[in-house]
């Protein structure tokens, strides 16, 4: 049975089938499911067409009935981050959809008109403002191809907006489902994971758990809640309520096959453009936890847009802990029995 | 700072492409003060991961702070290590025939156990659930393995608690004695697989060490409490059980507090700085006390307060640098950057371009 075999992965260390790490091909079969299961779905969100409507996050709201929440997640609460547009400020019991925005700034040495001797280097600039943006400075300085960077009135910044929705990536190694000590978190038969609100007892244990913060306790309640990946519009063949919504299709779901496979080649096309910085997050099958069911096309370092750089499942280093933990029992039985060795007294 | 030591203006073909946040002097003031504020507390000592680029979304934590209580988890972690030890003394003084140690290491066991298991209902979300504790049994969950360890602990304990107040069944109470001395050595190390497992930073990464910080606290606390309230002429194990304990809760502790280089700083600074500062301070001078403390009973009472003080304020500052840690993006995201860029050198030019494996 599946339990025996993670007990002796855990305990002993060996782990040739990745349990605990690793890439797992079939991680919906591996955790018992009949071989007829359905394909492992997940979310590809490619950041660089996003803009930012939020309608993913008002979709989610309204169909999951989240109730309203400020960015610190206080239930009932309305509050302004005065940061940014963004509002909702992290993803969280409440919030299982979240629209990062990021305005970013740069110095660029753009030509100034310049009016100087004839043959001088700068004289065979035109004498006309140049365009939006300069040959000199490649595309990569737009955000995808969305639009061109604005420049401010002094004309050497110019800015752009980083947009991302963000969402419970439903790893192959879930931390907080590994950790959930009474088996409300559960792999589904699409390969996504979700709460059974019906168990949960509020323990919080896959709060800290979770490498990228997403699952949060909601505080008038005592449970912890997530992003199911709607897993009742799944059940009836629908697709999630934020990718249904999204306008821009920058929420793409489907097969994780399919996505991985699409997300590719929008990386390469978005790279033959000569798009700086455009990376996959989440697509590495290699990577800490196994790659995720929902994975990202970023513009920039993961940090910029809160995501940890390189997340690890903490369960990877659960044998050592095992062993630690026997070692440290062993050694309070072994010295408590030979403190009672010797003179009475 | 993304664009390092490029020039300003030169923009592309620095990480990032130069671009840097344009959200207005606030928020970075706030980013650096907190930087520099890290570097103070660290008392002259040198970084161990150099003051590189590490940005943040608006200072926002990465991961998610654990929405544990204090007092009730650092007190659930003490009662359940004091607990266990003292199980332990309270099985092996019986078969010794040290009534009045076994008597009071009992008492100790039993109570501990069961105030552990109410600080740890009391945490849940859902109290009224804490049955579903014993759902399932799953080795990647170290909450469910100490659950199935904790209830038949306390009850064991319990019972043989309770078979000395009252003084019914001698013979039963040696049995349940014995059960729970067995379980006594996990109770005192689980709680410290239950901190690690997370993706708490400050915890994690000493994940070999804590559970012997663990279990040296956990002896120090069950040894001090028995040796203040058992007759001199019985508590010799006590006192050398606190005084070992004592022992290795400092030496492995130092280990958790240098040993990892900027996830160690928030053992060192803040209020869990201060609370493991003291408990040094308690634990040192009452392992000292404990050599005088066969001689004297108010000095066996004295250094038995000291070192379970000790035991006391070690959970505390651990769980607070913990929660430190947790809170300020910079411990999760320098250590991994740190590592992404060290892969991204090894490896391939490719993988840094595209980023793949994030």
């Amino acid at each position: 049975m599946t339990t025996i075999s993670s007990a002796s992965a855990a305990f002993t260390g060996e782990d040739p089938g990745n349990r605990l790490f690793g890439p797992v091909p079939d991680v919906t079969g591996d955790r018992g499911y009949a071989d007829d299961h359905p394909a492992r779905v997940g979310f590809f969100t490619d950041t660089s067409v996003c803009i930012g409507c939020k309608a993913c996050e008002v979709a989610c709201k309204e169909w999951n009935l989240l109730p309203m929440d400020d960015a610190e997640g206080t239930v009932d609460a309305l509050g302004l981050t005065g940061a940014s547009y963004d509002n909702t400020g992290m993803l969280g019991a409440n919030s299982w959809r979240h629209v990062a925005f990021v305005e970013q700034s740069r110095a660029v040495d753009l030509p100034m008109p310049t009016v100087g001797l004839p043959g001088a280097a700068g004289g065979q600039r035109p004498l006309e403002d140049p365009p939006v943006v300069h040959p000199q400075v490649p595309a990569s300085a737009t955000t995808a191809e969305q639009s061109a960077p604005l420049q401010t009135s002094s004309g050497d910044r110019e800015i752009r907006w980083l947009m991302s929705s963000d969402v419970c990536k439903h790893c192959t190694h879930a931390a907080c489902l590994d950790v959930c000590p009474t088996g409300s978190l559960f792999r589904t038969e699409f390969g996504t994971v979700v709460v059974q609100e019906d168990i949960c007892n509020g323990c919080g244990y896959c709060v800290p758990a979770c490498p990228y913060g997403v699952i949060d306790q909601r505080q008038d309640d005592g449970r912890v809640f997530k992003c199911t990946l709607c897993y009742d519009r799944l059940t009836d063949g629908l697709q999630p309520a934020c990718a249904s919504a999204c306008p821009t299709e920058s929420i793409q779901f489907g097969d994780l096959d399919a996505l991985q496979a699409r997300a590719d080649e929008r990386l390469a096309a978005l790279q033959a453009k000569g798009v700086e910085g455009a990376r996959l997050y989440g697509r590495d099958e290699t990577d800490g936890v196994g790659g995720a069911g929902a994975f990202f096309l970023l513009l920039d370092e993961p940090e910029v847009y809160g995501l940890p750089p390189d997340p690890v499942v903490t369960t990877r280093d659960l044998p050592a802990m095992w062993k630690s933990v026997g070692a440290g029992a062993a050694m309070v039985l072994g010295l408590v029995a030979s403190a009672f060795v010797g003179r009475r007294r | 700072m993304t664009a390092g030591e490029a020039p300003e203006g030169s923009g592309v073909g620095v990480p990032g492409a130069g671009w840097r946040r344009a959200d207005g002097p606030p928020a970075q003031d706030r980013e650096r003060r907190r930087r520099g504020g890290g570097r103070r507390g660290g008392r002259g000592e040198i970084p161990m991961v150099d003051e590189a680029e590490f940005t943040s979304y608006y200072g926002r934590p990465v991961i998610k702070p654990p929405v544990w209580k204090t007092p009730d988890v650092p007190l659930y972690l003490f009662l359940g290590g004091a607990a266990g030890t003292s199980a332990v003394l309270g099985a092996l003084a019986e078969g010794t025939r040290r009534p009045a140690l076994a008597r009071v290491a009992h008492l100790t066991a039993g109570g501990g156990a069961l105030a552990s298991v109410g600080f740890l209902i009391h945490d849940l979300g859902k109290p009224s659930r804490f049955l579903n504790m014993l759902r399932v049994l799953k080795t990647t969950s170290p909450l469910s393995v100490g659950s199935w360890i904790l209830a038949p602990f306390s009850a064991l304990t319990t019972a043989t608690a309770g078979a000395h107040l009252l003084g019914w069944f001698p013979l039963l109470r040696r049995f349940t004695g014995v059960g729970a001395a067995v379980l006594g050595g996990p109770m005192t190390t689980y709680t410290a697989a239950l901190l690690t497992n997370t993706a708490v930073p400050s915890w994690h990464e000493a994940h070999r060490e804590l559970p012997f910080v663990f279990a040296g606290s956990a002896m120090a606390a069950g040894g001090g409490i028995t040796m203040a309230l058992t007759p001199l002429d019985e508590a010799g194990p006590a006192r050398k059980v606190a005084a070992m304990g004592a022992a290795i809760e400092l030496a492995a502790m130092h280990r958790v507090e240098h040993g990892h280089g900027l996830v160690s700083e928030p053992y060192r600074t803040g209020r869990a700085g201060k609370l493991l500062k003291a408990a040094r301070g308690c634990t040192a001078t009452g392992a000292g006390l404990a050599l005088l403390a066969g001689r004297s009973r108010a000095a066996a009472v004295g250094s038995g307060a000291l070192v379970t003080t000790g035991s006391v304020l070690t959970r505390f500052g651990i769980f607070d640098a913990g929660m430190a840690s947790a809170r300020d993006p910079k411990y999760t995201v320098e250590p991994q950057r740190a590592r992404a860029r060290e892969r991204d050198t090894a490896g391939s030019g490719k993988a840094a371009v595209t980023g793949a494996g994030p």
